[in-house]
């Protein structure tokens, strides 16, 4: 079994922890000196530069959240000058704003590093033929897997998201052995396949790498039994690097981090102190070398726990559980970022509307459904078909345009969504993952 | 010569429909006509009934999305040729319909009509001699 970066991969704790704590004082002065943001909020904490000096200072350091990067729109947490930004990304936000992150040359590099030890861990290599099904664009999966699968010198074929035929034709007549994609994807091409009649043994598949979205073990050997494959776990958000922030080896027991980049923590969610290792919280990134928007413990909302036991593999990368849930209400359906407040704003912004709705999430087949339920305000109403027909048309498609996803909408009675004291009840996941 | 109709949302789920009868029935509102409208996930039920005012309160009451629709009601011979003839004249004077429903007690067909203009329509009815029903009869049928 092959380790892309067998130095840093392999070290020992503390010398993992020296360099960590380079880094971290060497980021923490980049950031102070270059961004405005980060250094109002350490002045405010009466805290500067030299108080960090190795990696148990980390404590010190002021928390950001995902608010933060949306007050900053565009780019106000960036800690370059634009004419040093190679490339630009984003994310869907909460308001219908994206979330914007920008690399320098050194971040793609690292990115691209971090994607090479990401797929070298799956077992990939030079002589493979990868089939990448991540949507190529805004989105960071397509590309961060796309220059992680040329670093390996593996053949890449850029095929990007859908068209699944053809995903299917190239898979047969290339002879593809790696297809990196979302797992629910990974399981629609399965469906496929049996619909087009194609017999697995004609294809070549024996590795699936896949990410951008929740998913469980119970998927997991569903797709390695359809697919005939072998399914590994990785995990990335945009605001720190995107897919290659930790990735499962072929032993399948947990992430390892690249942590000589992207420093973990893990806090209560609630008050926010830090936790002993094997308990779980909320996951929290500290980026190290990153130059065009390093983050200094950046909230991932997303629950695990660490181990820094030595893996099977060699590796003595920390390593997080896969993912268990998250600490805030956000969804992830079909790899994109939903929060219950965009629906409730696209509602507000059509002048008929009440924001009275609910969403249910489902897995029809394997692909992930949204059905907003919306009531029918008296003001609203219409005798004519025709009129609420045209109504629910509008709904659809000013959701459709603030998510980027499509949905299904239901109108219903008034009254008839449950109405709670308190925090509402705003969705029903159906997903049984 | 306007009628008033009741028009009310339903999901399409069972039980809407009958649950609307039985509000009306605990009030003693009797109903004089109605049709539904359904889609694939949700209806139009419109109705005509004896006290539109206080049906509307009652639906509303129990949480039903309620609109009053200004509508006409045409009493033409129930025989071949009435209708043919009625729709006629309203194309001809140019008098959009959006739907219309239609019911017959012995020699009579009562059509009821939602134009787009019911002014016009009530005018140009008129002036082609074509019996309208008043509200105030219409629900005591």
């Amino acid at each position: 079994m092959l380790i892309w970066n067998e130095t840093m991969e392999c070290m020992d704790r503390d010398s993992m922890r020296k360099i960590q704590g380079i880094r971290l004082h060497e980021t923490v002065d980049r950031v102070y000196h270059n961004n405005t943001f980060y250094r109002n909020k350490m002045q405010e904490m009466g805290i500067t530069p030299d108080d960090i000096q190795s990696l148990d200072d980390i404590t010190k350091l002021p928390f950001t959240v995902k608010t933060d990067l949306r007050d900053n729109y565009p780019f106000n947490l960036f800690s370059v000058p634009m004419s040093e930004i190679v490339r630009l990304h984003a994310s869907s936000g909460t308001t219908g704003k994206p979330t914007v992150v920008g690399y320098t040359r050194k971040d793609i590099n690292t990115w691209s590093e971090v994607m090479a030890r990401t797929f070298t861990g799956a077992g990939v290599h030079k002589h493979d033929f990868i089939q990448i099904a991540y949507g190529y664009g805004l989105f960071t999966g397509g590309l961060g897997a796309h220059y992680g699968a040329e670093k390996v010198g593996a053949s890449v074929i850029p095929i990007s998201g859908g068209n699944t035929e053809k995903q299917l034709q190239l898979m047969e007549d290339f002879g593809t052995n790696v297809i990196a994609c979302t797992p629910s994807y990974a399981l629609y091409l399965a469906e496929m396949m049996k619909d087009m009649n194609i017999d697995r043994s004609k294809l070549k598949l024996r590795v699936g790498v896949f990410g951008a979205e929740p998913w469980t073990e119970t998927m997991r050997r569903e797709i390695e039994e359809r697919l005939g494959i072998k399914a590994i776990d990785i995990y990335g958000l945009s605001e720190i690097i995107g897919p290659g922030v930790s990735f499962e080896c072929e032993h399948q027991c947990g992430l390892h981090i690249n942590e000589d980049h992207f420093i973990p923590e893990i806090v209560d969610p609630v008050t926010l102190q830090p936790l002993p290792e094997g308990e779980e919280g909320e996951l929290v990134f500290t980026t190290v070398t990153k130059e065009g928007l390093p983050l200094l413990r950046y909230r991932t909302k997303d629950l695990t726990s660490l181990t820094y036991e030595k893996c099977t593999c060699g590796r003595t990368l920390v390593r997080m559980r896969k993912c268990t849930g998250r600490s805030d209400d956000m969804l992830i359906i079909r790899g994109v970022n939903v929060f219950p407040s965009q629906i409730e704003s696209a509602l507000l912004n059509i002048a008929e509307c009440e924001p009275h709705y609910l969403l249910i999430v489902e897995r029809e087949g394997v692909l992930d459904t949204l059905t907003v339920m919306v009531e029918v305000q008296e003001q609203f109403f219409s005798d004519e078909v025709r009129k609420l027909e045209e109504l629910k048309k509008r709904i659809v498609h000013k959701i459709q345009s603030t998510l980027g996803l499509s949905v299904t909408v239901k109108l219903v009675e008034p009254k008839t969504i449950e109405r709670t004291a308190g925090k509402s009840k705003r969705v029903i996941d159906k997903r049984t993952l | 010569m306007i009628v008033k109709q009741l028009s009310v949302f339903l999901e399409n789920k069972t039980g809407r429909l009958a649950r609307v009868a039985e509000i009306l029935a605990t009030k003693g509102i009797n109903m004089t006509a109605f049709s539904v409208a359904d889609t694939s996930d949700f209806g139009i039920l419109r109705l005509i009934v004896s006290d539109p005012e206080s049906a509307g309160a009652a639906l509303r009451e129990n949480n039903f999305s309620v609109n009053t629709t200004n509508v006409v009601c045409m009493n033409c011979p129930n025989e071949p040729g009435a209708l043919s003839r009625a729709l006629n004249i309203l194309s001809d004077e140019g008098v959009e319909l959006e739907y219309l429903y239609a019911f017959s007690v012995n020699e009579s067909a009562m059509v009821i009509i939602r134009p787009s203009d019911v002014e016009k329509c009530i005018d140009v009815l008129q002036n082609h001699k074509i019996e309208l029903i008043a509200a105030s009869e219409l629900y005591q049928l």
